[in-house]
């Protein structure tokens, strides 16, 4: 666990005047039980997730974070219980290039010779399958790259970049699949915190644009700043709700077993 | 009662259905005919060479191909695997014959049971949610133990001839052996075309493709039974023992010098086909067994790479651009 130095919220405004009217669940699950064994890793799982929310999952490690992203993205399925998302069961659901997926590495070799602009290629693999990629793919790719500012490292190397600029590429690749979901796994270990800075101001500019923002974070400092709603697991839900209230609540000691406060918050 | 079955895998119809090929082979044949003409080469007088170059053209396109999937995943130890476990399949091959007098090609059982090796690897690493090397070492081994067993027990003139599978050999690349390769090349390559975009996706980051809606249990199953494709093909002149080589080698080369994904693949191929045809002209006139001569110039061209990628390290311009703004909305 980690604690940041939280700052102001500057976003407080725009928590503040979106109680909305009520859209169709992005994701939604019910009663979700799941273990590898017979104890179960997650457990009385309900939770909805509407379109162009801005969500961070919480917890300490081992709290089952990765597990329930699983489930919701159907790479699992649930012991007990329903997990859906886009309106469709997770383990049928199969227009992945509506999710974008961003994790802490890629599983390649580190040595593996590939181009930041093949990497975010790959967002476009769902829309061609075995196909070519077309002059609008291309353009498509140009834009999803000059969006997370990374125009003029398109021909270097993956392996040739910082870990920022790593992250920056991700999320691009799911820029360039033109996702309506970006899960992001963690996204900012072993980042150095001026681009953790600029990481989470480009989610904060894409959220603005309306792509739902579904976070998985340890770091609290960094979420208790820009997510706009907070669940808080340890193998159950802790807390689900505004960011505020989260800070204010004694879910964290709770959930952490520890005295734990988010530093910066009085 | 399995007499028909035996029957198909003979000579007969499957000389029938290699028809083509053999005249494609006669073609390529009257090709280096007037090469050696043209050029005087006298390694191109034979026939046998002919054959033998073309199997190793072949091999030098689609072991690469392949073998770029497997090390960035670092499976390189797969291609061994399912070379030992070949080799179980050329004794069950020649046990065959041996005992039922059949015609049928070692280099069929050998496809055969390497596929079916290759999707036992891949079942058990899904069963157990990882390639791990202790399955792979256990599989590399049973099939070896087999094909030692098989062979001794119907010893006499067999163990004579187990030479050219365990080093491969120029001068035994039949007509029917080449026209099989091919055949495997043509579906290799094909397959490796078509499923460029999603082979390449599970390799780079097999989550994010299963996230896309890529089946990787899928696409794993094809990688590991081209894989095994690759291998028997590639086994006639590089032998059993170092087949696996042309997987791992000129792919480990090219990611040394080259800048993105698609130079690599061409790359790997060129320094392949430079290995093989060096190779080959190298043992034909130092008589030395083709596949081990191949895979030490493959080695050294994989040395010069090393250094080849350091210069360019070094002479590269260090400066690393700017990061372009991110605010999208004023873009």
């Amino acid at each position: 666990m980690s604690i940041l130095n939280g700052e102001e919220q500057s976003e407080a405004e725009s928590t503040a005047d979106s109680p909305a009217e009520p859209a169709d669940p992005l994701i939604e699950l019910s009663d979700v039980e799941f273990g590898y064994t017979a104890a179960p890793v997650v457990e009385n799982i309900s939770l909805s997730i509407t379109e162009g929310e801005y969500v961070a999952i919480v917890g300490p490690n081992g709290s089952g974070k990765s597990t329930l992203m699983k489930l919701i993205l159907g790479l699992l399925r649930p012991d007990e219980g329903s997990a859906s998302i886009f309106g469709e069961p997770s383990h049928t659901f199969d227009d992945g290039a509506r999710i974008g997926y961003v994790a802490q590495h890629a599983s390649a070799s580190k040595e593996m010779p590939i181009t930041v602009r093949e990497v975010v290629k790959m967002g476009r693999f769902p829309h061609v399958g075995f196909g070519m990629l077309s002059a609008e793919d291309h353009k498509i790719v140009d834009e999803a790259l000059a969006t997370v500012g990374m125009s003029d490292f398109a021909n270097r190397r993956v392996t040739q970049l910082s870990g920022g600029q790593r992250q920056r590429a991700f999320i691009a690749r799911a820029l360039a699949g033109e996702a309506d979901l970006l899960v992001l796994d963690e996204p900012t270990v072993g980042v150095d915190a001026e681009s953790v800075d600029a990481f989470y101001n480009l989610l904060e500019s894409l959220n603005d644009e309306g792509i739902t923002i579904l976070l998985i974070e340890h770091d609290l400092g960094a979420v208790t700043d820009h997510a706009k709603r907070i669940i808080c697991l340890n193998r159950e839900v802790y807390f689900d709700g505004p960011t505020d209230d989260f800070v204010e609540s004694d879910a964290l000691a709770r959930a952490f077993g520890t005295a734990a406060t988010v530093m910066g918050e009085t | 009662m399995h007499v028909e079955l035996f029957t198909l895998l003979q000579a007969g119809p499957l000389d029938t259905v290699l028809a083509p090929l053999y005249w494609f082979l006669s073609l390529w044949s009257d090709l280096l005919f007037f090469v050696e003409g043209v050029t005087g080469l006298e390694f191109l007088q034979y026939q046998f060479m002919h054959r033998a170059i073309l199997v190793g053209l072949c091999i030098g396109v689609m072991a690469p191909l392949i073998g770029t999937f497997l090390v960035h995943r670092q499976l390189a130890l797969i291609g061994d695997a399912l070379a030992h476990t070949a080799f179980a399949g050329v004794a069950v091959g020649l046990f065959l014959n041996g005992v039922f007098s059949l015609g049928v090609s070692p280099y069929l059982t050998a496809v055969i049971v390497a596929v079916i090796a290759a999707l036992l690897i891949e079942l058990i690493s899904e069963a157990t949610d990882a390639y791990n090397d202790v399955s792979m070492a256990i599989v590399l081994s049973t099939g070896f133990a087999l094909g030692t067993v098989l062979i001794s027990l119907n010893a006499g003139g067999l163990a004579v001839g187990i030479n050219q599978y365990l080093f491969g050999n120029l001068s035994t690349v039949s007509a029917e052996n080449a026209a099989i390769l091919l055949v495997l090349f043509g579906i290799i390559v094909a397959t490796i075309a078509l499923t460029r975009n999603q082979l390449l996706y599970v390799t780079f980051d097999e989550t994010a493709a299963a996230v896309s809606g890529i089946s990787v249990t899928w696409y794993n199953r094809v990688m590991v039974m081209l894989t095994a494709l690759v291998v028997v093909g590639a086994m006639q002149i590089m032998g059993v023992i170092l087949v696996a080589a042309m997987l791992v080698v000129p792919v480990a080369g090219a990611a040394q010098v080259s800048k993105s994904f698609t130079q690599s693949l061409l790359v790997s191929v060129v320094l392949a086909e430079l290995a093989v045809l060096l190779g080959i002209g190298v043992s034909y006139y130092g008589g030395a067994t083709a596949g081990g001569v191949i895979v030490l110039v493959a080695v050294a061209i994989y040395a010069v790479s090393v250094i080849v990628g350091k210069l360019q390290e070094r002479a590269s311009d260090d400066s690393v651009p700017e990061l372009g703004s991110i605010d999208s909305t004023e873009a």
